[in-house]
């Protein structure tokens, strides 16, 4: 058998409160692709930052090829060959494309060491996107950049470091077909070069097509390595969530009442070209596209995140005049954003004041908040969805990337908003608690409310959508029955191709 | 693929985007700085001609250096108060060595210089190392240099110092000597900022603190040197004034943080860190100058000087700010 390339062995780390890995074990061999799989909290991410120095074990050791290695900081893990992709990007929003690639090991000039090459920089990262079929400006800005980009250019920085072992900690978690197929092309190229690949993901399509071993967690113990030839998607399913899941999409068909929302010529600039559409109570409307097709513009417009060009807003068949975020909240819209971290959560709060965050009249007399009431309802959204915290008042900085996208997820479906735009809502969420978001989706429509379901999840869409519509380059190209649509369909109107279809 | 095609493609796809992106960063400064010299020529005849704008770049040479320091605190996303202090401090003891111990001026001035640039160590090490929030670590060394100061002299001014260490702030031509170091140590912190690793960890720890740990920058050692950079420049900024006034006082250069802080905001650096250039805090430091020497041409009272300036940081802030979010919604 080949040595491995890397062994991490009884690995422990504790947080005040939590138990985040408890004798983790985990080896890969020069050349595969290791799945670390498991629910939400169960301890991947710890565990990867244990192997990039970002954070120090409390014990265990790690071996790289056979010996004992020095990872105790970010530096000494590059050192060793280690490039890590975190599940929270990381990069600067100010810095070009190439300054980020390339940041803390920046081209030298020949004649002084100091001086920082830029125009080689910028040929380099040119040359690492473009093999990523990246469509990006090595120039332009982070903050510039849409969600997908900047995970292109996390990739880009993790292949320009050249190394032995790559961890992606969901790395499609915000990217649509196109760009997973490079990726995956990508990670085939990697590993005939002999790189190791560890890869965290909780989209279940994803195990087989790139996956050759897994390693699957749970409550920070490694429990099974298993070799992916051998096993099928509801085995890991079962080894990741401690019980079998049946119906992925338990979807009610909806009984639909009156038009809730009615959205008409919204434009604006090039992104959000003339979208008109309506979704009735009760009704779930999917909206599908590739990435940069526009659909997040759409919401953020519809919503006034962002000031429109032209577009009116009917609510309950009524014009609603929404200039500001604030009118679109009081006429009875809600809005989950994509982008967590930096628009969905009060990072410093605890989990029972981000969870109440968008509903606190409920839980107000004039003046007042009770403290209790707040509890009461944050312990069941903590409880139904499986949110693994210590405590009700533990800051959500502190929680794990699906804990935090089901925080915000809970702060909207306790909101009383009659219809829901929900961008991304299940992205980085485990397969069981996905399940309890879908069942959270149906009690709501049960109650006549309407949701427009932003999603780059095929399944999810064709699953859970009573109605689906689907945009390429800002335009809707179709608006259809979920029972007509279809995967291929769906893929080849948001690719532009195919006949526009709109009833 | 031949490079060459790689270069061109790369070249003439970004070149404009690029010049207007690096343009747009100061060019709200640079408007309003003209808008404001054209008001003021108007008013007053004496104020386009090359003796005045000569004396401009005199009277804000000194706070211009120090303002140049701040920028690295600022983008870094921190901020020093302890500047004043500092420059209080270096001053009188560059003084007291050369009055009190008979040192030759130059190694005075050199071992004043030495100890500015110590101090400024000093803050980087208790925001680096010991983790104080910069406006903590520099308001407890504003309080230190400037008690330091006083302890020296025992609270005294030092005068009439040695002729050589005059030359200092006399004019090569009609060029005033402080205006060439104020050029000098520009381009020097522009190199540093724009070409250099230093200036470009500055950028990324302002810009996300944590991607840059995660990105094997070691940041400790960057937010000392930034700091030690500021301390320097202090130094720097304390040898002119001290040599103008030809007496060094430990009550000098109070309340000058506040000055160099206003203008690195006035050229639009961003006070939560990594979005900013040195070229707007040579603007801002411009249009600070302009307005009082104008005032003062136009013999405005100190009360209103006072409301003007304030209005004008508030002013500029805001119009840069609104520039942002249009900027966003394209
Ligand atoms: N900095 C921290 N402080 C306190 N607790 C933490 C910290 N980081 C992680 N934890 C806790 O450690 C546990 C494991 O978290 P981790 O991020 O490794 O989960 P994960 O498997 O990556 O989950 P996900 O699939 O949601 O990304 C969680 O319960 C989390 O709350
Ligand atoms: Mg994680």
């Amino acid at each position: 058998m080949t040595v491995p390339i890397l062994e991490m062995k009884d690995i422990g780390k504790s947080f005040p409160g939590v138990v985040a890995l408890d004798h983790a074990n985990l080896d890969v061999r020069p050349g595969e692709v290791h799945l670390l799989l498991g629910e939400n909290g169960a301890g991947k991410s710890t565990l990867i930052k244990i192997l990039s120095g970002a954070y120090t074990r409390d014990s265990g050791s790690i071996l790289l090829e056979g010996r004992e290695a020095d990872l105790s900081t970010p530096q000494a893990a590059q050192e060793q060959g280690i490039a890590v992709i975190y599940q929270e990007f990381n990069l600067v929003p100010w810095l070009s494309a190439a300054e980020n690639i390339f940041l803390g090991r920046e081209f030298s000039t020949s004649w002084f060491k100091p001086h920082v090459n830029r125009r080689k920089a910028e040929m380099e990262a040119w040359k690492i996107l473009k093999r990523l079929s990246a469509d990006i400006n090595p120039r332009a800005a982070i903050a510039d950049l849409g969600v997908a980009q900047q995970q292109m250019v996390e990739v880009a920085k993790a292949l320009s470091m050249n190394a032995r072992i790559i961890v992606m900690d969901e790395p499609t978690a915000a990217l649509t077909g196109k760009e997973c197929d490079t990726l995956f092309s990508t990670i085939l190229d990697l590993k005939s070069r002999g790189v190791a690949i560890i890869y965290i993901s909780h989209r279940l399509e994803e195990f087989h097509r790139v996956g050759d071993r897994a390693t699957v967690m749970r409550d920070g113990k490694t429990i099974k390595t298993l070799d992916l030839a051998d096993v099928d998607v509801e085995e890991l399913v079962r080894l990741m969530v401690g019980r079998s899941l049946k119906d992925k999409f338990p979807k009610v068909p909806a009984t639909l009442g009156d038009e809730a929302l009615r959205v008409e010529n919204l434009s604006r600039g090039n992104k959000v070209k003339n979208a008109s559409f309506s979704i009735r109570e009760g009704e779930v409307a999917g909206l599908y596209g590739l990435v940069g097709a526009g659909r997040t513009e759409l919401a953020r417009a519809l919503f006034r995140a962002d000031a429109p060009d032209s577009g009116k807003v009917y609510l309950s068949g009524k014009e609603a005049t929404l200039n500001r975020p604030r009118d679109s909240i009081r006429a009875g819209l809600g809005f989950l954003t994509e982008d967590r971290k930096g628009q969905g959560l009060v990072m410093p709060l605890g989990v029972d004041e981000n969870v109440t965050l968008a509903s606190l009249d409920q839980f107000s007399r004039p003046g007042f908040l009770s403290r209790a009431k707040q509890a009461r309802s944050a312990r069941q959204f903590v409880g139904r969805m499986r949110i693994k915290t210590p405590s009700l008042s533990q800051e959500v900085k502190n929680l794990s990337g699906g804990n935090q996208q089901k925080v915000v997820l809970a702060k909207w479906l306790s909101s009383d908003a009659k219809v829901f735009l929900f961008d991304e809502p299940t992205r980085g969420i485990d397969v069981g608690a996905k399940i309890e978001v879908y069942q959270l989706m149906n009690e709501l429509t049960r109650q006549g409310k309407g949701i427009l379901l932003i999603s780059s999840e095929l399944p999810e869409i064709l699953g859970m959508s009573d109605r689906i519509l689907v945009m390429c380059r800002g335009e809707l190209v179709a608006d259809l029955p979920a029972s007509e649509a279809d995967q291929e369909t769906l893929l080849l109107l948001a690719a532009g191709g195919g006949k526009t279809i709109v009833q | 693929m031949s490079s060459d095609y790689a270069d061109d493609a790369v070249d003439k796809a970004l070149e404009r985007s690029d010049f207007f992106k690096r343009a747009r960063g100061s060019l709200g400064p640079l408007i309003a700085l003209i808008l404001i010299c054209a008001v003021m020529a108007f008013l007053s005849k004496s104020f386009l001609t090359a003796g005045n704008w000569l004396n401009i770049l005199q009277q804000v040479s000194m706070v211009s250096i120090i303002a140049a320091g701040m920028t690295f605190v600022i983008l870094m996303g921190g901020i020093d108060l302890s500047v004043g202090s500092i420059v209080a401090f270096t001053g009188l003891i560059t003084a007291a060595l050369m009055k009190y111990y008979n040192i030759d001026p130059w190694q005075a001035v050199a071992l004043g210089i030495a100890s500015g640039a110590f101090l400024g160590f000093l803050n980087g090490i208790m925001v680096a190392y010991m983790a104080l929030p910069p406006f903590i670590a520099t308001l407890g060394m504003m309080s230190i240099a400037r008690g330091g100061a006083f302890t020296i002299t025992n609270g005294d001014t030092i005068f009439s110092l040695p002729d050589p260490f005059l030359i200092i702030s006399e004019r090569i031509g009609r060029i005033p000597i402080p205006a060439i170091i104020m050029l000098i140590t520009f381009l020097v912190c522009g190199y540093v900022l724009n070409f250099t690793r230093l200036g470009r960890y500055t950028y990324a720890i302002g810009g996300n603190e944590t991607a840059s740990l995660l990105s094997g920058i070691n940041v400790m050692r960057c937010k000392t040197a930034i700091f030690t950079i500021s301390g320097l420049c202090c130094a720097i900024s304390a040898m002119l004034l001290t040599s103008r006034l030809d007496s060094a006082t430990p009550v000098a250069a109070e309340g000058i943080e506040l000055d160099a802080i206003a203008a690195v905001v006035i050229g639009g650096t961003s006070m939560m860190g990594g979005e900013g250039r040195i070229s707007g805090t040579i603007i801002g430091v411009l249009i600070m100058g302009v307005v009082n020497n104008g005032m003062n041409l136009l013999f405005i009272p100190q009360g209103p000087q006072k409301i003007v300036k304030g209005a004008i940081i508030v002013i500029a802030v805001m119009v840069d700010i609104i520039r942002k979010s249009r900027q966003g919604n394209n």
